[in-house]
């Protein structure tokens, strides 16, 4: 399953954040790359939704849908948006 | 609630003489869907080892040493988390009975550690007595990349997150730390017939 | 439940089906009436989700094919494994209801002050939003230069065929054909490779802004060539589809 990037999650983002995200800032926690959240890296089939820095491939945010409720994790990101 | 959309199925329900090996939740797939939560790693054999222990006190394998062990052909059904049941997969691998054995000790918990920074914990009862492989190879074949090779770890009884892909090793803990999914809500043992998929279920 | 769409929320919402067109053997545009559409940005999304009589949901992500002002449209392409696309293209039908939200998007939008000159690249159904930014640039009377240069397996699977042989005034239009072409054709027939950028890609020193969409390997290997070629990467804006360019 190829990746995909942070347009595709647009919705999902607006959806937690309640505003369009594809244009905010991002920067990795690991490796500080900075670059827009569309062009994270975003894989999309997995038991949940896990999106990595293009440039180290860190984890830097999960969404998982348990019973209908989203739950996020932004533990991987130094900045957002 | 939304409006049903005229004339859209899901997936073909299966025939009912597998009803009894499908589990809660479930449908059957003659797919092999890949799903993945990041890029595949490739290592090369002659890079890959396999350890199984406790921190400290490994023992660890090459590949040519890992396939000279004693290995079984097993063919079982596998459910994932996501829903769909495959029936009748075919595997060849390393039972981690075997795996234990050599390595000559034990403990309760182990957390598999796999290329590319994936874990998942299984505690040791659920990987002995035959229940769990380290598998080399699927349907005949050496085990594709985006399949899990070149080895992966295989709990069929458990749902198949637990399966890790890219296994480098097995460490025994004395605790039952949450591995990747785990972490992020999905049910610490994951067991398919008690539909065990998120904490708490 | 009826969604209002509040400018800024994103809520689901029912549309129903006006149209559908036949783009390819594949292909198919929707056209939809949605009663509470905001209006939208060339090159922005929707999600539409699909229900069955179990209560099990399907979501995927579309882009729109129409210009801002125009009627809501997207266009799909029917993958042969879909779950999701076989029902939109094959099924669905004038009339019928479709479970949407959006428009969703602020990176891969582009409006005529963002200037250009403006290269377009698309890898198969990556034509989709590529579309809306043309027509969009047309329907505002922008000047600014375009060159699209336009991937596709065969001539039959090229999508809005008609409209893309009639390009507006400023609009380059180059096709390649990676799997076969027509007797006659004496245009491009390879993926799109750092040589062919060379011939058809504005120059870096023009300050182009570039739109990559498509398949993620389209996508990864257009958008390397350009940057390699000098583009700064803040000018080529990049959507990826995925393996198969759609759902």
């Amino acid at each position: 399953m190829e990746a995909v990037d942070g347009n595709a999650i647009g919705g999902l983002l607006h959806e937690v954040f309640g505003t369009e995200m594809t244009d905010a800032a991002s920067v990795c926690g690991s490796c500080g790359a900075a670059r827009p959240v569309a062009e994270l890296v975003v894989y999309l089939r997995a038991p949940g939704t896990v999106v990595r820095c293009r440039s180290c491939e860190s984890v830097l945010m999960v969404f998982v849908t348990i019973h209908d409720r989203t739950c996020v994790d932004l533990l991987g990101l130094a900045a957002l948006g | 609630m939304s409006p049903v959309s005229r004339g859209f199925h899901r997936r073909r329900q299966d025939p009912p003489e597998d009803a009894g090996r499908v589990p809660p939740g479930q449908y059957v797939t003659k797919d092999f869907p890949v799903l993945s939560a990041g890029p595949t790693p490739h290592t090369a054999l002659d890079q890959w080892t396999f350890s199984i222990g406790r921190l400290g006190q490994q023992k660890t394998w090459s590949w040519t040493e890992f396939r000279a062990l004693p290995a079984q052909d097993v063919t079982v059904d596998i459910h994932c988390v996501t829903k769909w049941s495959k029936l009748d997969t075919a595997w060849q691998g390393v039972s981690v009975d075997t795996l234990l054995d050599l390595a000559g000790h034990d403990g309760p918990f182990a957390m598999a550690h796999c290329d590319g920074g994936y874990t998942t914990n299984v505690p040791v009862a659920d990987l002995t007595g035959g229940k769990a492989w380290v598998a080399y190879a699927y349907d005949g074949q050496p085990l594709a990349p985006e399949h899990g090779g070149p080895a992966r770890l295989l709990v069929p009884h458990l749902y198949f997150w637990k399966s890790a892909k890219w296994v480098r090793s097995l460490e025994l803990r004395d605790t039952n730390d949450p591995g990747f999914w785990e972490n992020y809500g999905y049910h610490i043992y994951g067991d398919p017939w008690r539909e065990q998929r998120y904490a708490g279920d | 439940m009826a969604g209002t769409a509040l400018r800024g929320r994103l809520t689901w919402q029912v549309a129903k089906v006006s149209a559908v067109t036949v783009e390819t053997a594949s292909v198919r545009t929707l056209t939809l009436d949605v009663p509470h559409w905001p209006g939208h940005r060339a090159g922005q999304h929707l999600d539409i989700r699909l229900t069955d009589e179990d209560g099990y949901v399907a979501e995927r992500s579309y882009s729109i094919a129409s210009a801002p002002g125009e009627p809501v449209a997207i266009t799909v392409e029917r993958l042969d494994d879909g779950e999701v696309s076989p029902y939109l293209t094959d099924e669905l039908r004038a009339g019928d209801d479709l479970e949407l939200r959006g428009p969703i998007g602020g990176y891969f939008v582009w409006e005529p002050e963002n200037g250009g000159p403006l290269l377009l690249l698309a890898g198969g159904s990556g034509i989709v939003p590529l579309r809306s930014i043309l027509r969009h640039r047309e329907r505002t009377g922008s000047a600014v230069p375009v060159r699209l240069l336009y991937s596709s397996r065969t001539l039959n699977d090229v999508i809005y065929r008609a409209e893309l042989d009639q390009p507006a005034s400023g609009v380059e239009v180059i096709h390649t054909l990676t799997r076969s072409q027509p007797p006659d054709w004496s245009g491009y027939a390879r993926r799109v490779d750092a040589a062919l950028l060379a011939e058809v890609a504005w120059t870096a020193a023009a300050m182009p802004l570039a739109y990559v969409c498509g398949p993620t390997s389209f996508v990864e290997a257009v958008s390397q060539a350009l940057v390699q070629s000098g583009y700064p990467p803040q000018r080529v804006k990049t959507e990826r589809f995925g393996a198969t360019g759609g759902a």
